[in-house]
């Protein structure tokens, strides 16, 4: 009929268009870092003495170090916290606790960065602070970035784990398993790709935050010798220097840039191919 | 048997142990969310009133309110929605009602948008700024700002709208077909209106996350806190102002305690709405 020809070509252009989106990002940051990827060599990232970009020295490695730093430490928190909540939800909580801690859980992840942010700034920091000053650190952006990332990690476990067959479970029951025998036995086991698949997602997401970080870790370009040292992550750098950032200085910005979004896909495609596998 | 009893202790310590744990976890969780809600509550509330919102910020945000804050927010909203809605639901239509999931095509396109929900919103704002604020010349302003959100919201609004779709029903289009009734009458009269909280939900979490975001408007709308007269002005955004009062401006403290208080509050029922909307419509797909 002419009416579904025509809308489907409509519906198609916009198809497109959806899918060229990515395209064109990949082809601006590649076409604004392509003058130092050209001219500069890309050792310069990796052994120049510091990083000082208007007198022309980019060594990206603390900045790269930093945000590691930041991503494992709240990868190090936030994936016990969050597998023990969906285990929570699915097993241990009566059936009202279970859908109100939910709940809480889906609120969580809609609250903006910048509010984690600020209460870091506003409460974290000065509180570790009293402890060990400076207060903003790394620390303090590890735990703002668990407390983001949680949410993430408590969903997908809990589909994960929701979606274990009930036989399994009933099985190890009728095998005489005790509760914790039948989560750490069956069904954790039946779980683990969708949680690791969750995790390196919520990975990704600790990579490229921002705002959060940014208001929280103290921002001093260093290797940080202790977890009350202050650092700056890649994304907080390029909010930091953006703004006034010319002709070099600001490619190296992208570069950053790119480099951030080449980690984030190799994630999130390690993480395509899990999913995949989980229901092959 | 000797032998069976410790063994049943030992195995009755261990679940003791991890249900424990797994409390802790938990209380823990909750008890560190309640802080940091009832620190914005206190923070707020006392700076707090109609005035704040109706008034334009004075001295840099320490005074005075966040009328014209709230006015440019809503407007870089509109321009992201507007742009990234037909584009979104025109691509979820097609691929949960013309195309083969398996199609190359379906493919390419899936593939694209999964990589896009991937790209962390810091990159988005360095492209809305090398694409939107100088290639195409709109510099600082709220179309730019509006246009680099209408990327960002792309995959969210699709995946959840073709989640929405998908749980339609396949006897609704097959009576339809029966009928004679042509897939694109189907489409508007009868699946449409059939996924419509569906749609609403994703469309609601994707309101959620463009009021949310800061970084991606840092280099594109801008910082400019005066009242916008055209989408060709520079306007700040609410999450932002957060950021500046607290990073920029000493003594700014108690009026960003008010936004973000104003902003949760907000956010708080977007998703509440988003939740109800979504309960029992393949809820475990959309909110994921």
């Amino acid at each position: 009929m002419q009416t579904d020809r025509l809308l489907t070509g409509v519906l198609r252009a916009g198809a497109v268009l959806a899918a060229l989106v990515m395209l064109l990002i990949l082809c601006f940051l590649l076409l604004e870092s392509w003058p130092v990827l050209t001219g500069l060599s890309v050792f310069r990232f990796l052994t120049d003495a510091s990083w000082h970009p208007l007198e022309g020295a980019y060594n990206l490695m603390p900045m790269l170090a930093g945000t590691l730093l930041a991503s494992i430490g709240a990868l190090i928190l936030a994936v016990p916290l969050g597998i023990a909540s969906a285990l929570f939800i699915v097993f241990f909580a009566p059936l009202h606790l279970a859908s109100i801690y939910k709940r809480l859980i889906e609120l969580l992840a809609g609250i903006p960065s910048v509010v984690f942010g600020f209460w870091g700034l506003t409460t974290l920091a000065p509180l570790i602070g009293e402890w060990q000053p400076p207060g903003a650190s790394l620390l303090a952006g590890v735990l703002v970035l668990t407390l983001m990332i949680l949410p993430m990690i408590t969903i997908t476990a809990y589909t994960a784990l929701a979606a274990v067959p009930k036989e399994l479970l009933q099985n190890a029951s009728a095998l005489g398993l005790s509760r914790w025998g039948t989560v750490r036995g069956v069904a954790l086991p039946a779980a683990r790709t969708g949680i690791t698949a969750g995790v390196i997602l919520a990975a990704a997401r600790a990579l490229g935050e921002t705002m959060a970080v940014l208001m929280v870790a103290g921002n001093v370009v260093q290797y940080p010798e202790s977890v009350f040292d202050p650092v700056r992550t890649l994304a907080a750098n390029i909010a930091l220097e953006m703004a006034y950032a010319m002709g070099d200085h600001r490619s190296v910005l992208f570069v950053s840039g790119l480099l951030l979004m080449l980690l984030v896909m190799v994630l999130s495609a390690m993480a395509g191919l899990l999913e995949k596998r989980r229901y092959a | 048997m000797p032998e069976t009893i410790p063994l049943q202790t030992k195995q009755k310590i261990r679940d003791c142990t991890a249900q424990g744990l797994i409390y802790l976890a938990v209380l823990l969780v909750s008890a560190v969310f309640v802080w940091l809600l009832t620190d914005l509550v206190r923070g707020g509330i006392a700076h707090l009133s109609w005035a704040f919102l109706t008034e334009s910020p004075h001295d840099a945000g320490r005074t005075g309110g966040i009328a014209s804050i709230l006015v440019s927010t809503l407007l870089i909203l509109l321009v992201a929605l507007i742009t990234a809605i037909p584009l979104a639901w025109s691509t979820a239509i097609l691929m949960a009602e013309f195309v083969p999931v398996e199609s190359n095509f379906g493919k390419t396109v899936r593939f694209s948008l999964y990589v896009l929900a991937g790209v962390p919103s810091i990159v988005f704002g360095l492209f809305g700024n090398a694409f939107f604020s100088i290639y195409l010349g709109l510099g600082f302003s709220i179309l730019s700002g509006g246009l680099t959100l209408a990327c960002m919201l792309l995959p969210i609004l699709t995946s959840t709208a073709e989640a929405g779709l998908r749980a339609v029903p396949d006897t609704y289009r097959l009576s339809a077909a029966a009928l004679g009734i042509s897939r694109t009458a189907a489409l508007i009269h009868l699946i449409m209106p059939a996924a419509a909280p569906a749609l609403t939900a994703g469309l609601l979490i994707g309101v959620g996350r463009a009021l949310a975001e800061t970084a991606a408007l840092l280099f594109t709308s801008g910082y400019v806190d005066r009242m916008p007269g055209s989408l060709l002005d520079s306007g700040r955004a609410l999450a932002l102002h957060i950021f500046d009062l607290s990073m920029n401006v000493p003594g700014g403290d108690n009026a960003a305690y008010a936004s973000a208080l104003v902003l949760v509050c907000l956010l708080l029922s977007i998703n509440i709405l988003a939740m109800k909307l979504a309960y029992g419509l393949q809820r475990r797909k959309i909110m994921t």
